[in-house]
């Protein structure tokens, strides 16, 4: 906890630096309350484990322009509270970035998020901020990142190098909580490096459109946003500590317009003194039927190939998967929309998961969804395994104003 | 130079009717409905060249066949290219979980458009596959076509006749029937109302690919800026098979607001506001 504190300490004085410097210009505000409902339809496979859970979560979002020319300071505070697992509580910055566009060039220095790829069902390029895996089970949700970033905007493309200089450690549910490893995993975590989650972080990007084409080409040299886990002996028994190493990551990230057709490409190499070093990619194509069956209809569809080469489903998911998705917009006044994924472990015959997220917006502002995800896996040797009684249908009413 | 153009000038200070008559009734009779409707489309994007870029508010109303409504709030940005379609920025302030949301695309008169759209939550700016052109924009009745730039090399044109114009009777009409060239278009023709003297479209017909009457549009409270652009504040589309309808207000017009290229680029669209 004295890590967030930490953490806190440095958003809060950036956040007063602004408030006092900004007071003259108008706020605008913008955010989001949101409450949801999960229930788990299968017994547990910990006894401690819940069935139900019920969590608040609440995002502000305040914006100052900053005399025009696109300069400008975001702050967004969020909060999650949870009726059952403690370690779903969370206040975090997601924002407290100021901007200053310069002709051909930006910096941006605070607290933020970044997205880097193209695929829909995994990120792998993507690697700027931790997800926020309590938040959302689809890893969509990310925690704020402490960065300064410089971006060139040339004729040769986007060119963004990235200094972070704090890193923050992935939220793991707790023993109430589903959707989680068997054992324990320990309050403090442990680093290759001595610096620890003060390690300084540097990142590169260059991405670029050339006619139907937009490529990008990134590198990574820092902590590991994945930890990997440590099986340690507490006076409470056996638990896992998360364990985070020094890593160097290439990038590569292209995708193709034709048509109807969008062809997608994400690729990752990654080494470390302590870790195997591997090789990753997906590819696959989105493809949509516009105006099916002659309604406003769109059927979007989604193949996706996930490749891992280190062969071992005991540390990914997504060793050699595919992945099949359905995306239906209604194109209606509250916007609806269902998507639908089946993902097949292709080494694992019984290793599925299967998910549906619908949702449409009811009155002016509100958004209601009702997701459900089902998972199979017969393998213990297989990392979903641990997920195997987890099925469960959440229903998530959010306010917006 | 466009023939319906001069005619719309004070010629008949040097002519007399008899003359004028006399003087164009070669040509009138040598040009087809098809010539005569491509001039006419010439002549109405020639009249709207040289705007350089605008800015506006637009408010859409959607109705639905029980009268329930529901708004969206937006401002729009554009960019004249010349010899190219035009560069377009949507920027979404409603209903506020769409806020922020930004639709960018570079419309081409041959090729099909790029697009681009910006999901702020995710803070990721997603291609859209562009032949996407048919489909509802914003769940309204225009669709994304509705919404793009005129460019003269998307349509086929045949002249039809001349007629009092909608909306204001007092004005003449020419009629002209516009086939999409595009076979991803969501229309089998479209047939316009295009006032003799100023060149606005006052009313359009769309008919679906089965040939039947999808919607009509129908443009009014046209404004002049910088003395040389009309620009109609109010869009009133109805689905004549859903019975669902939308109205675009427009308003707080801007030209020549400072926009350049670098206001319509993919990676701008991460900071847009």
């Amino acid at each position: 906890m004295h890590i967030m504190k930490k953490f806190n300490l440095i958003t809060l004085a950036l956040a007063s630096l602004a408030s006092t410097s900004f007071t003259s210009q108008a706020v605008e505000l913008h955010s989001q309350i949101g409450i949801e409902a999960r229930y788990f339809t299968q017994d547990p496979a910990q006894s401690e484990q819940t069935d139900t859970q019920g969590a608040i979560r609440g995002e502000f979002e305040f914006y100052w322009d900053l005399g025009g020319n696109g300069n400008n300071f975001i702050f967004k505070p969020y909060f999650r509270a949870d009726s059952e697992d403690s370690e779903r509580h969370l206040i975090d910055i997601r924002e407290a970035m100021y901007l200053h566009v310069g002709d051909d060039w930006e910096v941006r220095a605070g607290v933020g998020k970044v997205f880097w790829g193209v695929t829909e069902t995994l990120h792998l390029v993507d690697i700027i901020n931790q997800t926020d895996q309590l938040a959302a089970f689809d890893g969509e949700e990310k925690l704020g990142q402490p960065m300064v970033q410089l971006s060139l905007i040339r004729d040769w493309g986007v060119l963004e190098a990235f200094v972070l200089p704090y890193f923050r450690e992935a939220d793991f549910a707790g023993a109430e909580g589903r959707l989680r490893a068997p054992l324990p995993i320990l309050d403090e975590a442990k680093y290759e490096d001595d610096d620890e989650e003060n390690h300084i972080d540097f990142a590169l990007r260059w991405s670029h459109t050339l006619g139907d084409w937009d490529v990008g080409l990134s590198l990574f040299d820092g902590t590991s946003r994945q930890a990997e886990f440590l099986p340690t002996v507490t006076k409470d028994g056996l638990a896992l500590q998360a364990f985070y190493p020094q890593i160097q990551q290439a990038g590569l990230d292209a995708q193709m317009v034709s048509g109807d057709w969008l062809w997608k490409l994400e690729a990752i190499n990654r080494t470390g003194d302590l870790i195997t070093d591997y090789t990753a990619a997906i590819g696959g194509f989105e493809y949509t039927l516009v105006g099916l069956f002659d309604s406003d209809m769109d059927l979007g569809l989604v193949a996706e190939y996930s490749y891992d080469d280190r062969d071992d489903a005991g540390v990914t998911a997504n060793q050699n998967d595919l992945i099949l998705g359905t995306r239906w917009v209604l194109n209606d006044a509250e916007s609806t929309e269902v998507l639908m994924g089946f993902s097949q472990d292709l080494d694992y015959s019984d290793t599925q998961s299967l998910f549906i997220e619908g949702s449409t917006r009811v009155g002016e502002s509100t958004v209601i969804s009702l997701d459900a995800w089902f998972f199979t896996s017969d393998d213990p040797e297989e990392i979903s395994y641990n997920v195997r009684k987890d099925d469960f249908i959440q229903l998530d009413v959010a306010f917006y104003f | 130079m466009p023939l319906f153009k001069f005619k719309t000038k004070r010629i008949s200070t040097y002519l007399t009717a008899g003359l004028l008559t006399a003087a164009l009734a070669p040509f009138a009779q040598a040009q087809t409905p098809e010539e005569k409707g491509l001039e006419i489309a010439k002549t109405r994007k020639a009249t709207d060249r040289g705007w350089n870029n605008s800015e506006q508010d637009m408010k859409m109303i959607l109705r639905n066949a029980q009268g329930n409504e529901s708004v969206r709030e937006m401002r729009s940005r554009a960019l004249e290219i010349t010899n190219d379609g035009d560069k377009g920025l949507t920027i979404f302030d409603k209903p506020r979980d769409v806020k922020g949301t930004a639709f960018l695309s570079f419309s081409h008169t041959l090729e099909p458009d790029d697009q681009w759209l910006y999901l702020p939550a995710l803070k990721r700016v997603k291609r859209i596959s562009s032949r996407n052109k048919s489909g509802p924009f914003m769940g309204s009745e225009f669709a994304y076509e509705d919404m793009s730039s005129f460019e003269v090399e998307k349509y086929d044109y045949k002249f039809l006749r001349d007629e009092a114009c909608p909306v204001q009777p007092e004005l003449t009409c020419y009629v002209v029937e516009s086939n999409p060239k595009d076979k991803f278009s969501g229309y089998s023709k479209t047939i316009v109302w295009i006032d003799h003297k100023e060149y606005r479209m006052f009313k359009a017909e769309y008919y679906d690919k089965k040939k039947d009457l999808l919607k009509t549009l129908e443009s009014s409270e046209y404004k002049l800026y910088l003395d040389k652009y009309w620009r109609a504040h109010k869009l009133s589309m109805v689905n004549h098979q859903t019975g669902k309808s939308t109205v675009l207000l427009t308003d707080n017009i801007r030209f020549n607001t400072g926009l350049t290229d670098k206001d319509f680029d993919k990676n701008t669209l991460k900071r847009i506001r």
